[in-house]
Formats: C-alpha cells, structure tokens, sequence
C-alpha cells in the first residue's frame, strides 16, 4: 500500500497520514502503547476498564453527548484492548472529522473517572465477562495462556481475573490513565479522504501542546524457556468437546513469524487479515481431522505481538469422538510437517491466498488505518506494507526449518475441555414462567 | 458520498434474463477484488416441521459435490486462488455471497452456477456435514444466547409459522433428514425464477454481465413455483416468559419483543427509525441508557427489527447476571411503554434521521456493503434510485408517524420474553 508519512510531534507522539480518496470519509486511531502484557497480578484487566471509562466523558464532553454526537452525522466509534495495546477510533464522513481529532485530544487528557461512573461501570464490566463464561472456549483460553505463561503478562486474559474486577479501585483506574495516556505513548493515524498538509497542522494545533510525560517504564516480565509439554483439562457442562494447542512461538518481530505464518496456512488455511476470510477445506489438517470426521471444525492463527505469544490451534471435537483420538491425528499431521513433507507448489499456493486476504484488508479506511497503528505499536508500519514481501521471501527450506523447530512437543501446551453434562437427548427444555 | 456518487439508477448496470435472473452490477475501480451476493426464492417456507433443516442442510449441503467437480475440487477450486464462497438457507430465501481477485470472477461464477445447478450430494459428504451439523447444534443447545432466542420465536410464532423454527433445524429433525428429500428438494424448488446475482467490485458491467448469461442463462426449472406468502401473527394478549434453565452458566440471556412489520409494510421506516431510538441511536438508544448507563445492569442491551418477508420479529436482547433479569426487563417494558405512550422528542426524531442518512457513506464504503445493499433492494423491490431517494424518504417521517408505528407493534403489557440462563429459584 504505502504512501504512508510519519511524523513525531514535538512531545513524542507518532502520527502516520495516509491519503486515501475513493470514498469521503477518514479513519481516525489513536493508539496507546499499553495493554493486558503490562498489567500486575491484583490490577488485571485495568487497561480494558480504563477503555471503558474512555467513553464516560470530560468537562468538554459529558457522558452520552459524543454516542448521540457520532451516531448523529452517521459515524461510527469503538475502542479495543488488546495483549499489547489500548486503542480508540472514529470513522466518520470526511468533512466532521474534526469531532474525531478533537475528541481523542480531550480525553487523552480530561477523562474524569467520576467514582459513580466507576462503580456503574463495575458490574457493566463484570457482565461482559460472564457473558464470555457462558462459552466453554472462554475457560478453555485463559486456562491455557495461564498454563503458557507463568511469569509474562500474556498469562492473563484481557478483561482480567474475576477477583480482581470486584476488587480494583478508582485510584487503580485513574493511576493507569494518568501514567500511560501521554502523547509520547501514543500512535496516531489518519487514513482517508483529506490533504495531508492541512491534516498534520489540525493534529498539531490540538495534540503538539498537551505535555509529554516521564519516559514510560513499562511492566514487562520476560517469560522463561519452556521445558517440556504442559497439559490441562477443564470440565464444565456441556455437550461438546474442545481442544487448544499453543505452541510458543516469536514475536512478530522476529524473522521466524512470517514463516510460521506460512505454516499455519499450510496447517489451518489462511489468517484473516481483516478483510474477509476464507474457508480452510483444503487444509492439511481439516483434511486429516474433519475429512475423517474426527472433529466438526479446526481453525489456527498466529497473532502479531510485541513478545512471544502462541501459535493456537482450536478443534471441536465431533459427537462421538474423543479428544485422545483427535490429538493423535493432530500430532501425526503436525509430525508429517516436521519431518519436511511439504512441497514448493504447495508454498507457492499459500503465497497466493495469503495475497488474496492482504488485497482485501486493504479496502477499507478503518482497516487500513487499524493495521497502520497495530504495527507501528508492535514494529514499525513497515511491518504491515512489507507483510507480503516478507511471506514471498520465506523459502521452502525455512519453513520446513521453522516447523521442526517450534512445533515440537516439549515447546507447547495443550488443553482439553471436557463436557461433563447435557448428553446428547438430555436437552434442557424451555418452560413458561408466571406472568409479572 | 454525494446523492450523484450513490449507487442508483445512472450508476448501477441491471439486466434480467430470459430466464429471470436479475443481475445487477456496479462498477469500483478503486479496489482489487470482487465481491458477489444473491439469492434464490427457496427457504425453509417449503419444509414440513419434521423436516426442520432441510433447506438449510441441501443449501450447506450443494458445496460438497456437483456433477463437474467433487468436494476437494470445489474447495481447491476457490480457495487455490484465496477465493470464498458461502451458501445458506433462510426462511424465504436461500443467500449466498462470494469473494476474490477482481481477475478470479469468471472462477467464482462457474463455481457457483456448478453448485446452484448441478450438486450431486454424494451419501458421504452430506454424513460427514450432517455430523458437523449436528455437533454444532448440540453446541448450541447450551448457547445461552441461542437458547433464549429460541424460546422467544417459539412462544412468539404458532407451530406452523416458519418463524417458530430456527432454519438450521433440531437435532432430532436433522438426524432424520434423507438424501432423497434434499435431491428433491432441490430438483423442486431451486431455479432461476426471482433470483438476484448482485456484482461489485472491480470489473466491468458488460464483462460480468456476459460471465453471468453464460453460466446461468440456460437454467431452467418448470417445477418452480411462486412462493406462498408468511402468514401475519396475531400478537401475544399478555405477556408470556419462557424461561431455559442451563448448568453452569454464570449470565442470562434474554430477548423479548413482538411480531414486526414486515419489509413491505407501509410503516416499516416509521418503525424502523422508532426502534432506532429504542435501542439503537447512541450506544444502544434508550434502553441502552437505562439498562447499561444508568444501572450498571448489562453489557450488553439493544432493540432490532428483522423487516423481512413476513413479520418478523421486533425484539429487545440483553445479557445481564442472573440476579438482575427482572430488574432489566422491568426497566426496557418502561422505555417500551414511553415508545407506545408518548410521541418522541423533536430533537429524537432529527438525531435518529441524520444517523440514519449520515451511516449510508461508511455502509457504502466497501464491496460488501454495497453489494449487499443493491440485494436488499432487489429482494424487496425497492426500486434501484432507494438509496438516492432514502434522505428524502426517512426525512418525511414525522413523530406522529413513530408514535404509530410503536403503538401498531409494540405493546410493553403483552411482551414475549425468552430467558436462558442458571436456575437461580
């Protein structure tokens, strides 16, 4: 793509432009560089309830005027926390992004966590995760990234413990804010319908003056070599079996990435780039496990992050069959590639799907902009424009070399879910209740 | 997006076929791909209730097999070039929807005229798919979200409304599903008679156009027949509540609602910008406020309104903890009440239109969006300058018309509520 400018301010906040005029809107992102690898046990999941004090309003903006404002010229808003990230984003029509610019100004600043909207906010918080507890996969993954990671940050999920949720203060929240929201912590991007020139003067009008803060020292603690497979089983109601398999695996900044990229493709079809996905019917191990109706689905993924994270494969497992049976299949697939049974044309094909998925992440302007600053945060945004030329680059010989390295078994963990109600012909059925 | 450089009439390539496909093409240089959506007029209208499923299962059921190309081929057909194709059965319409490389697009026609016309349903692919199936609603059989949604639509709608069923079917109705009666489904109800084949991206209308003719121009199916239309449902008297007791979860799910208007009802834009209000506009409009802002109760709260065919449902979902549901469900039958019993303000009415109008840029961004646009006009004959004249049409709307709109579906004393969740009594 390119045709990306950088720029830093003169309080240390990056800013990338990138003019983009098929349709009249701007996207507008403005990422800060902390997320769930930073938070210490007792404060999990304060970066994510922080993004949700993000939306309960300043003295400029008080709560509830900027959804009506937003929805009112037929934008749109959101924000994301992430193992490595905290971000915020409009997308509007072009001629009110303004709205935008000067929203995310204010509040990088003026968010007033007033101890009510804390307390509201709370339970709000906790709803979002018990509606995560209701699915299975949900204990399945944060049992398996607390097995993967003893002592990094990676070991909890996002929202955070559930004790840890009744417990934080407002203090806890408002420290947070105040010690990473500062513009030298912050990556801006703007892609769309507008002039450059006239844009970068608008960011620096509103942003360049808000003072820089105290270099960041950031919470991070190294993880440990794994020594040896890891192993767990959660056993809850339910009627399906599940399977995740992690293995450790690089940073995205390592060269390694992009060759396990091509390994999963091989594997599990290829990643989503954002912009549509594809099915994954020709993919070694749907053909080893759903074509032999071992299991209902598999899917893979690798994620970009900042330090080693995992390489994840889920399998549902079919009614009938056993997770033992399944893992079997997997790890004789997974040996298959180990042992170098791969073949150029097979490379070559995964090159062109992974082509495919990159052409239509780039299609839209929350995308584009969305990528821009997720790797700006994780590398540079280099990573996202030479993505492609990187996965060309691998040859066949480094991806049967990356396989036998790191899908061993001693460099992964592996987790079972096991239902342990609701047998097929045991459904629970509805019953009316009493009227009010 | 200026009213000139909206799809419409001068901008938008429409051809029907002899045979009455209509296709429609609109052309976006900007991009490098392409994207596909259309549907044929065959649903799950066509299935007794002991063959819940089956027009879903023979939908799912075409990509596994056709008489050029067997599975693996179909699959390596598209995915060799990063292609996607999706075909799914629903109620009164069978969609599909497909993506690739602007150069792939003669592929991905063949590929779906092949399967639309020709599937041969080998025995053991539609095993291997039923067992998939069947895994997934066993699945779901513990989805509190599903479940609450289930028990909803089947206190809503009598048993011999499609409505009351859910497309994919039970497992005890999948589990008995023939071969037989997909291939015969099929032979019956599939053809080219009201079938829309939308195109976007970056091709040219008379290129896609001449790919089209040529892979669906001969078909023909003298069984096809014109699809009845969905019964109107009484609305509930006084308000029922299902209530689904599930182990082991820890939030409940709940939907409530009514039978709405259909998408050819007259008030279906009144009720459409009401319910914008109730549950839309501005994190999740009022009950929004009241459920999650105010209270604290919920993560998630908002209102929607299907608009098809036939009625609908216009219903309010929300998942809050256990020991809140009658204290949420008692706050959204207020704002429900407020929608029925007051006209809204000057000031709801101008938000509601301007967020209405305004979205059509970003909605229209993308392939997709559009694509998917220029289908729901065809489906519902909206006339191909709807998204010119939608300004016009949503700015007409008074809150007299809302106020009547409300009054005419919702009713907060006779709400069918569907709950799933512990049992927490």
């Amino acid at each position: 793509m390119s045709n990306v400018t950088r720029h830093v301010l003169k309080n240390g906040m990056v800013v990338l432009l990138k003019e983009v005029h098929s349709a009249p809107i701007i996207s507008w992102w403005v990422l800060y560089r902390i997320g769930s690898r930073n938070e210490r046990t007792g404060t999990t999941g304060v970066s994510h309830w922080v993004e949700h004090m993000m939306f309960k309003g300043t003295d400029q903006f008080p709560p509830g005027y900027l959804d009506k404002a937003i929805d009112r010229v037929g934008g749109q808003w959101n924000a994301q926390t992430f193992l490595d990230y905290t971000a915020y984003f409009e997308t509007l029509p072009a001629s009110e992004i303004d709205l935008a610019l000067r929203l995310e100004a204010d509040r990088m600043v003026n968010a007033k966590f007033d101890p009510e909207e804390v307390a509201s906010e709370r339970t709000v918080i906790i709803s979002e995760r018990q509606g995560s507890e209701n699915s299975p996969m949900f204990w399945l993954g944060e049992e398996m990234q607390a097995a993967a990671f003893r002592v990094h940050g990676y070991h909890h999920e996002i929202i955070g413990d559930m004790t840890d949720l009744h417990t934080m203060t407002r203090d806890d929240l408002y420290n947070h804010y105040k010690k990473h929201y500062l513009p030298n912590n912050a990556i801006a991007v703007a892609v769309g319908d507008f002039d450059s020139a006239t844009m970068l003067a608008r960011i620096q009008e509103l942003y360049e003056n808000i003072p820089a803060g105290e270099p960041i020292d950031l919470f991070v603690r190294p993880e440990p070599d794994q020594m040896g497979e890891r192993r767990l089983t959660i056993e809850r109601p339910g009627t399906t079996a599940f399977i995740q398999v992690g293995y450790r695996v690089p940073a995205a900044t390592d060269p390694d990435w992009f060759k396990l990229e091509l390994v999963n493709s091989l594997l599990c079809g290829p990643d989503s780039m954002g912009g549509g996905s594809i099915d994954n019917k020709t993919s070694r191990l749907y053909k080893a496990l759903v074509d032999t109706e071992l299991a209902a689905s598999v899917d893979g993924g690798m994620t970009q992050t900042i330090d080693p994270f995992l390489y994840l494969i889920n399998i549902v497992v079919r009614d009938g069959k056993s997770p033992e049976e399944v893992e079997a299949a997997l790890n004789a697939e997974i040996d298959r590639l180990r042992n170098g049974d791969v073949t150029e044309a097979e490379l070559n094909r995964v090159k062109k799907q992974a082509r495919a998925l990159f052409a239509y992440s780039t299609e839209r302007v929350t995308s584009q902009a969305f990528w821009l600053a997720f790797t700006e945060n994780v590398d540079s945004y280099e990573w996202f424009d030479n993505y492609v030329a990187n996965l060309e680059a691998v040859t066949l010989d480094e991806v049967k070399e990356a396989a036998a390295r790191y899908l061993r078994p001693q460099n992964r963990t592996v987790g079972y879910f096991i239902p342990t109600e609701g047998e097929m012909g045991e459904e629970s059925e509805a019953y009316m209740e009493e009227a009010e | 997006m200026s009213g000139v450089s909206l799809p419409g009439s001068h901008n938008v390539t429409r051809v029907v076929l002899s045979n009455g496909i209509a296709v429609l093409v609109y052309e976006k240089p900007d991009v490098q791909s392409v994207v596909i959506a259309g549907s044929l007029r065959v649903g799950s209208i066509y299935e007794a209730p002991e063959q819940n499923g089956l027009a879903s299962l023979t939908a799912s059921a075409l990509m596994r097999g056709s008489q050029k190309r067997d599975f693996n081929a179909i699959a390596e057909a598209l995915e060799d070039i990063g292609a996607d194709l999706d075909v799914s059965g629903g109620v009164s319409t069978t969609s599909f929807s497909g993506k690739s490389l602007a150069e792939d697009l003669p592929t991905l026609i063949d590929v779906l005229a092949d399967v639309l016309r020709h599937p041969t349903f080998p025995p053991d692919q539609v095993e291997r798919l039923r067992g998939e199936l069947l895994t997934g609603l066993q699945y779901r059989s513990q989805d509190t979200r599903y479940r609450a949604n289930r028990a909803f639509r089947e206190t809503l709608y009598p048993a011999d409304h499609p409505y009351h069923y859910s497309s994919s079917g039970s497992v005890e109705s999948v589990s008995k599903l023939t071969i037989d009666q997909l291939q015969q489904f099929h032979d019956h109800y599939y053809g080219p008679k009201g079938a829309i084949l939308v195109i976007v991206g970056a091709v040219k209308a008379d290129a896609a156009i001449e790919i089209v003719r040529k892979a669906f121009e001969d078909w023909q199916n003298p069984n096809q027949t014109e699809m009845p239309p969905l019964a109107d449902v009484a609305p509930a008297k006084a308000t029922k509540r299902a209530f689904v007791p599930l182990p082991g979860k820890t939030q409940s799910d709940i939907v409530l609602g009514v039978p709405g208007p259909s998408r050819f009802a007259k008030d279906f834009q009144a009720a459409t910008i009401a319910n914008s209000v109730l549950g839309q506009f501005g994190m999740m409009g009022r009950i929004g406020r009241s459920v999650r802002e105010e209270l604290g109760l919920a993560y998630y709260v908002y209102s929607s309104l299907d608009g098809g065919f036939g009625p609908g449902p216009w219903n309010i979902a929300a998942g809050v903890n256990p020991a809140n549901v009658d204290l949420a469900l008692e706050q959204i039958q207020n704002e429900v009440r407020r929608l029925t019993n007051e006209l809204v303000d000057d000031s709801d009415l101008t938000d509601n239109q301007a967020y209405h109008v305004g979205h059509l840029p970003l909605q229209l961004e993308s392939n997709e969006g559009i694509a998917y646009s220029l289908r729901n006009i065809e489906t519902y004959s909206l006339g191909l300058d709807y998204l010119v004249n939608y300004r016009d049409t949503i700015y007409r709307l008074t809150r007299v018309d809302l106020l009547n709109a409300a009054k005419h579906y919702l009713n907060a004393d006779a709400l069918v509520i569907g709950i799933a969740g512990p049992e927490t009594r």
